[in-house]
């Protein structure tokens, strides 16, 4: 690093000496100060340019169409106001059905999956050997894209021949049909949510975990607290920055669950979740809407209450979190 | 920095002959049988499914749908690979080589715009920076769905609807990029290294190619590989822009497999495996990384 490999003049009197100077020193200096101005300007720049074209304008496009009647069936497109908004809060159950489905898997899937991710978190923070490994195995899941979970776990739950019934068989229980059953359903797709995630949020907790300091530990054990009693009363509180930000990270991702139910069922039609949309998530009607029965519009106008919810429950789980530990 | 995450929690060794103290404060960390329990069935459940994917890939289709569910490997996987190679619903060839092409020119794209703009938000001086990257903080945070219409409609108009720009474009740079370059810029470029830079006359960009780019590399490898993985996972977007099944992504061709009248469990599964081969190969040359990286962005946060 210490070797620059500009050729750099010794000094001063150098400079005036240089073999071809392509630019007079008052214009290098003008120069200089343009570079020195602008160029962190150009740096950045790429970014927001891109992010203006397709962050930016399709968003405030949105507010625009939701509050038309836009389709590409319609020859015109005429402004309906609030139309869609009031449709949408007073006149349309398979979106609120699409809303407690998606808020149903999310619980599901998020809870155990943060509390599971802690417990292996802890356990991974032990003296064991063969760390490295643990670390590994429990990561891998991560390098599935959300397709190939969907369809592994379509078979694992499938209803004839699924390795799930089968083990059910095995303690006695009778087959479930795990995509005509609503709560079914839901558990079969949080398994698969959780399943990628858990080990991503353990190394995630493990890497807080191994930044509390050790002292803390031997002074509350030398008191006599307990295992469980250190977990709860050092660990967890050392840990709040981190849960926040993995409860928000789950929010974002788990409002917006779209693979795993699209591919639990095969076939075309899968959009609908279900033969009575037992698991359509929000994401699913929003799409849905756009593509199957082309109302833009109202498209747009179930986007941003999604975007809304998404918001207002990572804004939640923020005071929940902040609430919860601060009373410890 | 780097190294200070990979590093197991193991304290000192036990300094015999002290005290007990020192004897019990290291009785804290060790591992409990319930806690190597727990861990060893976290690693079975983990591993599992990729296990699977392999019994089924490898077995006949009936095999598949048979009672009690096969519980090792087969001979057929050749075959199967063979078949769902040829599928002409799925075109999984195509999409192999369009993901990796979205996927590289993303990665490169992310690793280097992600660079040049941390380098300028971690150590050059310019008004409205923090504005700027508050908006980049925010940007994150916006799902796609939120302005999936209007962009559709943008990708029509630009006939890019059924190609590769449609899913690449957009995504060249990430605020995610851009964010952890600058906070590994911010320790790792020392700022004499630059002021010495700028003394022997060199420009913003030269002191970038050489002063700060040698320092990022690190950072730039990890970000390469998670974007790399994640744009190479990428389902929702290309669902939606990608219609057409002639010229899918990978992901985009398990979904045609998965819609076709008949669904051939055998070759379903070995259409998974041919997904997550390169991905997995990924992770066996580099998965120290990838999980230092994880860990290194969650301590940051």
């Amino acid at each position: 690093m210490s070797s620059l490999k500009t050729p750099a003049p010794p000094g001063a009197s150098a400079r005036r000496s240089r073999p071809a100077p392509r630019h007079s020193p008052a214009r290098r200096r003008q120069l200089n100060r343009l570079d020195l101005r602008f160029t962190p300007y150009v740096f950045v720049l790429p970014f927001f340019v891109l992010f203006a074209i397709f962050g930016v304008y399709p968003i405030v496009y949105t507010f625009w169409i939701a509050m038309t009647d836009r389709s590409p069936m319609n020859a015109t497109i005429s402004f309906v106001g609030l139309d869609n908004f009031v449709e949408l809060f007073t006149n349309d159950p398979q979106f609120w059905n699409a809303v407690v489905n998606t808020f149903g898997m999310f619980a599901l899937s998020t809870i155990p999956q943060l509390i599971i991710a802690l417990l292996l978190a802890n356990a991974l923070n032990r003296r064991i050997r063969g760390q490295m490994f643990f670390r590994l195995a429990i990561a891998m899941p991560i390098i599935t894209s959300t397709a190939v979970v969907a369809l592994i776990f379509s078979m694992i739950y499938a209803r004839e021949f699924g390795l799930m019934n089968w083990l059910l068989d095995l303690v006695g229980v009778g087959p479930v049909d795990w995509r005509a059953n609503r709560f079914a359903s839901w558990f079969a797709i949080a398994t698969m949510v959780d399943w990628r995630w858990v080990g991503y949020n353990a190394l995630i907790y493990l890497a807080a975990m191994q930044s509390i300091n050790k002292d803390v530990y031997e002074a509350a054990a030398l008191d006599g607290a307990s295992q469980r009693r250190q977990f709860w009363s050092i660990t967890i509180p050392q840990l709040r920055p981190t849960i926040i930000f993995t409860l928000i990270i789950s929010t974002i991702g788990g409002l917006q669950l779209f693979t795993e139910p699209l591919m639990f069922t095969s076939g075309s039609g899968a959009l609908s979740g279900g033969t009575e949309g037992q698991f359509q998530t929000i994401t699913m009607y929003l799409l849905d809407v756009m593509n199957q029965r082309f109302r833009w519009g109202y498209a747009g106008a179930v986007a941003l209450v999604l975007f809304l919810l998404i918001a207002s429950v990572s804004f939640l789980n923020y005071l929940l979190a902040r609430r919860i530990s601060s009373d410890k | 920095m780097t190294s200070t995450t990979l590093r197991p929690p193991a304290v000192q060794p036990p300094t015999a002959g002290r005290n007990g103290i020192r004897h019990r404060a290291e009785k804290l960390w060790t591992a409990s049988p319930l806690t190597w329990f727990g861990l060893v069935l976290g690693v079975i459940l983990s591993l599992f499914p990729f296990y699977w994917m392999i019994v089924i890939a490898s077995r006949t289709s009936d095999a598949a749908n048979s009672w009690p569910p096969p519980f090792l490997p087969g001979g057929k996987l050749g075959e199967n690979i063979q078949r769902v190679l040829d599928n002409g619903d799925a075109n999984i060839v195509k999409g192999l080589m369009n993901s990796f092409l979205v996927s590289g020119t993303i990665t490169v794209a992310t690793v280097f715009f992600g660079s040049l703009a941390g380098f300028a938000f971690a150590k050059l001086r310019f008004r409205g920076k923090n504005a700027l990257l508050l908006i980049i903080l925010a940007s994150m945070m916006i799902p796609i769905q939120l302005g999936v219409l209007p962009l559709y409609i943008l990708m029509a108009k630009l006939e890019w609807l059924n190609t590769m720009p449609s899913v690449t474009v957009p995504f060249l740079i990430g605020g995610f990029g851009i964010f952890m370059m600058r906070q590994y810029a911010e320790q790792a470029v020392p700022n004499e290294l630059i002021e010495a830079a700028r003394v022997d006359g060199c420009s913003t960009w030269r002191v970038y190619w050489h002063v700060v780019v040698p320092a990022l590399r690190p950072a730039a490898a990890v970000l390469g590989l998670l974007t790399f993985m994640e744009q190479w996972n990428q389902f929702f977007w290309p669902f939606v822009v990608l219609a057409d099944p002639a010229n899918p992504t990978v992901q985009i061709s398990l979904r045609s497999l998965n819609t076709a009248y008949f669904a051939d469990n055998s070759q379903i599964f070995a259409g998974t495996l041919i997904a997550t081969l390169p991905l997995f190969i990924v992770f066996v040359l580099f998965g120290r990384q990838i999980i230092g990286g994880i860990m290194e962005g969650a301590v940051k946060s």
